[in-house]
């Protein structure tokens, strides 16, 4: 490695990539520089002064955060003009910070705090008044105390650079300057408290967790967020069985740092007053609490009823529950009712994506490809809106490296800002589109595609020949809208395919045509709604819902089960990138109970045996019989993600592409989930629907 | 929000002066400006020149708290500024602050009641040779005694 | 016309025009050497120039020093970007009012060098940056643009030479730390005064990411003459390696307060009392601001200098921008460095941590200690807390605020003994002020 630069920190010698920050290549050998206003990732301020450092040969102390290595470098870190400075550092941002850490939200996991418990004084030097300034309320989730802001510009620029939604900036000047919202005296943004996040100190605190517990005393347990499709792992922090916040402090997972306003906000569906916590069976017409026993019972002896009468059944599966929910209701459906009748909300072709990409390899696209790769092509979505995090990681490359990006969508996009080129077109007029920039991607070394519901059927494959004719190395995101719509169709919730995409010999009825099918003897809904836009042509059908809410559908139904959500169990989902991801269970809400759980008793009821419904037992499962999910199980142990290999084989197409169809949920929605969550619902208040100039 | 012609004349020449694309190059000028003439900046006068100038509000606000020029509440009609900075300071420059204090009843950044007087204690203005120093709106007066500041505001209490 | 009585000790070279009839008329200018210099320079090559500029040992007089020659040198003229020229006419500095006088009285001499510093970067746009005070030298600034516009001393094809030129004023509105150069540029265009990282330096990436030529309004009025009469004359006035004149404002406790035009490395005691006319009531001189508020002050038995850079900078003070304020023994020295304090506390832009807090804790103490409530602890506490500000801000505001305050306690320590244990403050101007 010719290349790389000698130095040496407190007498170790590093070897550093040209252009390293001093700062970094400390971190290599392990010396921690410490630093507020230098964050992995965001621009430069040399703003806070603590990491200044002793380099041989230079008159003062230079700024480890900007200070790039150089051949033969010496740098002292821990010399005592070095601790005296640091010392000096933290004495002057205590003299009007106002201590007040007993009943700070961030005492605990405060930077400021921990700063000065290692480079601090013992003692305060500082005898003058400190200067108060009000507490701010920018928004439902937003709060600003400006005297705990130790202007590290941190929320400015994740804000700006890293949402592109430049809320947040700086007003006044010299000490009296503080943070200021974008509209005079609150927010319109994404709401998105990454800026809450990111603050070192309790500066910036949310509305969802502020006076609400001590970090010590909370469970935290990182899973994946139950909304959109993107898959970000979210940290719960627990207490008494009670969510009190989530947010990504540890930068583990796919999205590092990154999450929305669901992620971070929207899990308080969970303890909605209005979710089901015994199973309900109507009687004399109306739905009744009953014991799991007798609800179990019923459903068991009606299911074999009508498979004894030769019944038509039929399943509508969910984009939400976990793949081995899934997977095991389609063995239920196919193995114990005998039915292909079995369907989910198809909100993007993945099967045709597959089925095109057919003896290809290399080119399903993975979330850090958006973040790495050279050129990306959006067509036909609103990222911002509905992919917060791929919407990010596009940002983010773009920012670091440059990326050339291009957007086809039919109205104006985030992107946009800073596309090389980005085409308005009009729906059904997306591929035609995309050929005009044949010349220019062709020139691009390499490029990833992600399509929204509008290239599906035929256009996908249309699309990915156009990919494949461009000469370059092309990988592609079938986008899809939640958090496991993916699963749902790798685990085969279709009427044509299994688990893996495996075609079924004779397919069943699709969505559309099992709502419709006015001779339906027994419809099981397992964590779906779709009563809400349809109406159910069977009236004699004895209807089967799991679910958190009294849904429309729920309301139709003979038999209800109280479903848990994603927050409450364990098993694996995978994200729109093909991604699978480990959940794991925050919390019990009494009552209700895993969908698995549900299916598994049902079956036991019926005498029937699929296996064992721990979710453990039916991941192996999973990954012996499921195509391409043959994943690595330390990866998604250690809370990792897995990208499941490409399905090189024919991939039955759906035969009804107009059947798919995103729901078109915006940042501040998310299907029914959304609907209960009072904290989406309070921030709801005038936000940008999909392709519509961003909020002032 | 309407300006004067003269105002949207200088606004247009300001914002050809500086190279294609760089009109926030014009907010800083522009809000000094447009301040002279409608008296102090308001939302409004910060969303307009935010429109001008092709920036977020956002961006202008910043800029307001930063110079301290701009003034986001009404000052006097006359807005008095007394330099006590170091070359003043040896000469006078903070007595005569207090003197002026006195005179008009009001402490530093406050304004009469009738609105006609507002009072600053500034930094250094350069007038260091001709200390101590006043300005009264852009008027500079040099070498300035109590006897002839209570002159000056006398003559502008007249002049009304 | 603003302008003090001359003194018969000054070399007036950028100053000579000052006190004629309408001295700041085109006509005026024309007729007493206007523009010779130039024509002059559009027959040499910008090497040429840079040469000639660096010969002059011309040091840039807003306050660094920095020989402006190589930083000319320093535009890569053959940059396919726009290049631009960048006048400092913030004049903030406390103690300083001669750009003021050089735009007043002489603005075609200022328009005439940079038109050459132009030439000599390939730069065919500047910009003026006035402070938002000095609202009539704005207008005043721009009838003398146009008036050279009107007869082509400005615009397309100057004079048929073939150079194009445009030239603005932008106002800036009330804010020191816009003086320094990185932070004018955010300041131009239309952000906060926030200084920028260096590197890279304004003459590579400036103004609107382009290179950027930018200097000090005395320092680019002195250019014409050095190009019409050499450079080698102009160096000849001063010092080695400090060429020329220096405009020196002297105030503070003196007879004849004024701004002087006297050749680099001028003695201090000289100034003071054969420029300035002596010391005001026949008061003992106590202390010496050399040039403007952030240079460490000197004591009366360390002015028997050449005030140059370099003699400067041996006895750990500065030049800066020529700012002289003299003290006389009646001056409190804690008041003095309160006052310094409080100016730096309020122009702090804030964005580093040691200056921000830095300076206003210090106001704030000395305020307290001013007042009779200092404890004797305090006073290495105000050294201490300067020195760790000092070399360790962001920008050079955090020095300029530190300087001078070690300078004053480390050499006044018995003014701050002696408002220790409650005592008032013991010096006149508790008790009866002299105004003006
Ligand atoms: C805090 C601070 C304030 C300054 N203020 C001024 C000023 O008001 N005018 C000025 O010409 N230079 C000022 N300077 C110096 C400029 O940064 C810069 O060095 C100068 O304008 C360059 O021009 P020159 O080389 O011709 O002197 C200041 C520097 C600092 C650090
Ligand atoms: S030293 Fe720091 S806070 Fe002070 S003016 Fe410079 S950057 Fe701003
Ligand atoms: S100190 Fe008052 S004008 Fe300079």
């Amino acid at each position: 490695m010719a290349d790389l630069i000698n130095l040496t920190i407190d007498g170790k010698p590093v070897q550093a990539a040209p252009g390293t920050l001093v700062i970094n290549a400390a971190k290599q050998v392990g010396i921690e520089i410490p630093s507020f206003c230098y964050y992995d990732g965001l621009t430069l301020q040399a703003a806070c002064r603590m990491c200044l450092v002793e380099v041989e040969k230079t008159p003062k102390l230079q700024v480890g955060c900007t200070l790039p290595v150089a051949e033969g470098m010496v740098v002292h870190t821990d010399s005592p003009l070095v601790h005296q400075s640091r010392k000096g550092m933290v004495e002057f941002l205590l003299t009007n910070h106002p201590l007040d850490c007993p009943v700070c939200d961030k005492g605990g996991e405060c930077e400021l705090q921990d700063m000065t418990f290692r480079y601090g004084m013992g003692e305060s030097r500082f005898l003058e008044q400190k200067m108060h300034v009000d507490e701010q309320q920018w928004s439902p989730v937003v709060f600003y105390d400006k005297p705990r802001c130790i202007l590290c510009y941190r929320c400015v620029r994740i804000c700006d650079e890293g949402m592109g939604v430049n809320a947040l900036g700086v007003v006044n000047r010299g000490a009296v300057s503080e943070i200021a919202p974008n509209h005079f005296d609150h927010l319109e943004c994404d709401e998105c408290g990454m800026c809450i996040d990111i603050c070192p100190v309790g500066a910036l605190t949310s509305g969802a967790y502020r006076y609400k517990t001590r970090p010590w005393e909370m469970k935290h347990v990182g899973t994946i967020c139950t909304h959109c499709a993107d898959g970000c792992k979210t940290t719960l922090g627990v207490r008494n069985n009670e969510i009190i916040r989530g947010n990504n402090r540890d930068r583990s997972g796919i999205n590092g740092e990154f999450l929305c306003v669901k992620g971070r906000y929207a899990f308080d569906f969970v303890h909605s007053a209005e979710r089901l916590q015994a199973p309900l069976l109507r009687k004399n017409g109306k739905l009744e609490p009953v014991s799991w026993a007798e609800a179990l019972a019923t459903v068991a002896k009606k299911f074999q009823q009508a498979q004894a009468s030769g019944g038509k059944f039929a399943v509508i599966g969910s984009n939400h529950t976990s793949n081995e929910e899934n997977y095991y209701l389609q063995s239920f459906a196919r193995e114990v009712l005998g039915t292909n009748n079995i369907d989910h909300h198809r909100t993007g072709d993945v099967p045709a994506l597959l089925d095109a990409l057919s003896g290809k390899t290399d080119a399903l696209a993975t979330s850090a490809d958006l973040y790495e790769r050279k050129a990306i092509l959006v067509i036909a979505s609103d990222l911002a809106q509905q992919h917060p995090f791929l919407s990010f990681q596009i940002r983010a490359n773009y920012r670091h490296h440059g990326a050339h990006i291009y957007t086809v969508t039919p109205g104006p996009v985030r992107e946009q800002k800073y596309a090389v080129r980005s085409i308005m077109t009009i729906p059904g007029r997306e591929l035609a589109d995309v050929e005009l920039l044949r010349e220019q991607l062709k020139a691009e070394p390499e490029l990833v595609i992600v399509f929204g519901d509008a290239i599906k059927g035929d256009a996908v494959h249309k699309l990915v020949a156009f990919g494949a004719s461009l000469g370059i190395p092309v990988r592609y995101v079938c986008l899809v809208d939640y958090s496991n719509s993916r699963g749902a169709s790798d685990m085969g919730l279709a009427p044509n395919h299994g688990p893996g995409y495996q075609a079924v010999a004779e397919p069943g009825l699709a969505y559309d045509e099992i709502l419709a099918a006015t001779d339906l003897d027994v419809l099981w809904v397992v964590g779906a709604n779709p009563l809400k836009h349809l109406d159910l042509a069977s009236s004699r059908a004895f209807v089967v819902v799991n679910d958190m809410f009294l849904t429309e559908t729920a309301q139709r139904a003979d038999v209800v089960f109280p479903a848990a959500s994603a927050y409450e169990k364990s098993g694996t989902v995978t994200n729109v990138c093909g991604e699978v991801q480990r959940l794991k269970a925050g919390l019990q809400v009494m009552g209700a109970k895993p969908d698995l759980e549900i299916i598994g008793l049902i079956a036991k009821e019926m005498g029937q045996d699929i296996g064992i419904w721990s979710p453990d037992k039916v991941l192996e499962e999973i990954r012996t019989n499921v195509r391409g999910y043959n994943i690595p199980l330390p990866v998604i142990a250690t809370g990792g993600a897995a990208q499941t290999t490409p399905v090189n084989g024919h991939v039955p197409l759906s035969a009804r592409p107009e059947l798919i169809q995103s729901a078109r949920d915006s940042l501040f929605t998310s299907g029914s989930l959304g609907r209960y969550s009072k904290m989406l619902n309070s921030v709801l208040e005038g936000p940008g629907g999909l392709y519509s100039e961003e909020r002032p | 929000m309407t300006f004067s012609p003269e105002l949207e004349a200088r606004f247009a020449k300001l914002l050809e002066s500086y190279p294609p694309g760089r009109t926030r190059s014009a907010v800083v000028p522009m809000l000094l400006y447009a301040q002279d003439e409608v008296g102090h900046i308001s939302n409004e006068l910060i969303e307009e020149v935010a429109r001008l100038c092709k920036v977020t509000p956002l961006q202008v606000d910043e800029v307001v708290g930063y110079y301290s020029m701009l003034h986001r509440k009404p000052l006097g009609k006359y807005h008095v500024q007394v330099c006590t900075n170091i070359s003043c300071l040896l000469r006078g420059g903070e007595e005569l602050y207090e003197h002026a204090s006195k005179q008009l009843g009001i402490a530093n950044k406050q304004v009469t009641a009738d609105g006609q007087f507002s009072l600053e204690e500034v930094e250094c203005i350069g007038a260091c040779s001709w200390a101590p120093a006043v300005q009264i709106n852009y008027d500079f007066h040099h070498l300035v005694t109590p006897e002839k500041l209570d002159a000056l505001v006398a003559e502008l209490r007249k002049a009304q | 016309m603003l302008y003090n009585e001359p003194s018969p000790l000054e070399v007036k070279v950028v100053t000579k025009r000052f006190g004629m009839p309408n001295s700041h008329s085109l006509d005026a200018y024309l007729a007493t050497d206007g523009f010779k210099a130039f024509f002059k320079a559009m027959q040499m090559t910008p090497e040429q120039i840079v040469e000639e500029v660096k010969i002059s040992a011309l040091r840039g007089r807003g306050g660094a020093g920095f020989p402006a020659g190589m930083k000319w040198s320093f535009v890569p003229r053959t940059s396919p970007k726009p290049k631009y020229v960048i006048i400092n006419a913030d004049e903030s500095e406390p103690g300083t009012c001669k750009d003021r006088l050089l735009m007043e009285n002489d603005p075609h001499q200022l328009i005439e060098g940079i038109l050459i510093a132009g030439r000599a970067v390939d730069a065919h746009k500047g910009y003026i940056y006035i402070r938002g005070e000095y609202r009539y030298l704005i207008e005043h600034m721009d009838r003398a643009i146009a008036e050279a516009y009107g007869r082509g001393y400005l615009g397309k094809n100057i004079q048929g030479t073939g150079f194009d030129f445009d030239l603005y004023t932008h106002s800036g509105a009330g804010a020191y730390e816009c003086g320094e150069e990185t932070a004018l540029l955010d300041s131009i265009e239309g952000k906060r005064g926030i200084p920028r990282m260096k590197p890279p330096f304004p003459a590579v990436v400036g103004a609107w990411q382009s290179p950027t030529l930018l200097n000090n309004v005395e320092t680019l009025s002195a250019v014409p003459a050095i190009i019409r009469d050499g450079g080698a004359a102009f160096a000849a006035l001063g010092t080695p390696k400090n060429g020329g004149t220096r405009m020196i404002c002297l105030s503070g406790h003196i007879n004849k307060p004024g701004v002087y035009e006297l050749p680099v490395g001028f003695n201090l005691l000289r100034m003071i009392h054969e420029v300035g006319g002596g010391m005001r009531n026949g008061k003992k001189l106590k202390a010496v601001v050399p040039g403007g508020s952030s240079c460490p002050i000197l004591k009366a038995e360390e002015c028997d200098i050449p005030m140059d850079f370099d003699t400067l900078a041996k006895i750990k003070s500065m030049l800066g921008s020529g700012g002289t304020v003299i003290l006389d023994e009646d001056t409190c020295m804690v008041r003095f460095a309160l006052r310094i304090m409080k100016f730096y506390a309020h122009e702090s832009c804030g964005w580093c941590i040691p200056c921000r807090e830095g300076t206003t804790w210090l106001k704030r103490m000395l305020e307290r200690f001013h007042s009779g409530m200092g404890q004797k602890s305090d006073i290495p506490m105000i050294g201490e807390l300067s020195k760790n500000m000092l070399g360790r801000t962001f920008c050079a505001l955090g020095d300029a605020a530190a300087m001078p305050t070690i300078s004053i306690v480390e050499k006044f320590p018995e003014d701050f003994e002696a408002h220790l244990n409650g005592q008032p403050c013991p010096y006149a101007h508790a008790a009866e002020p002299v105004f003006a």
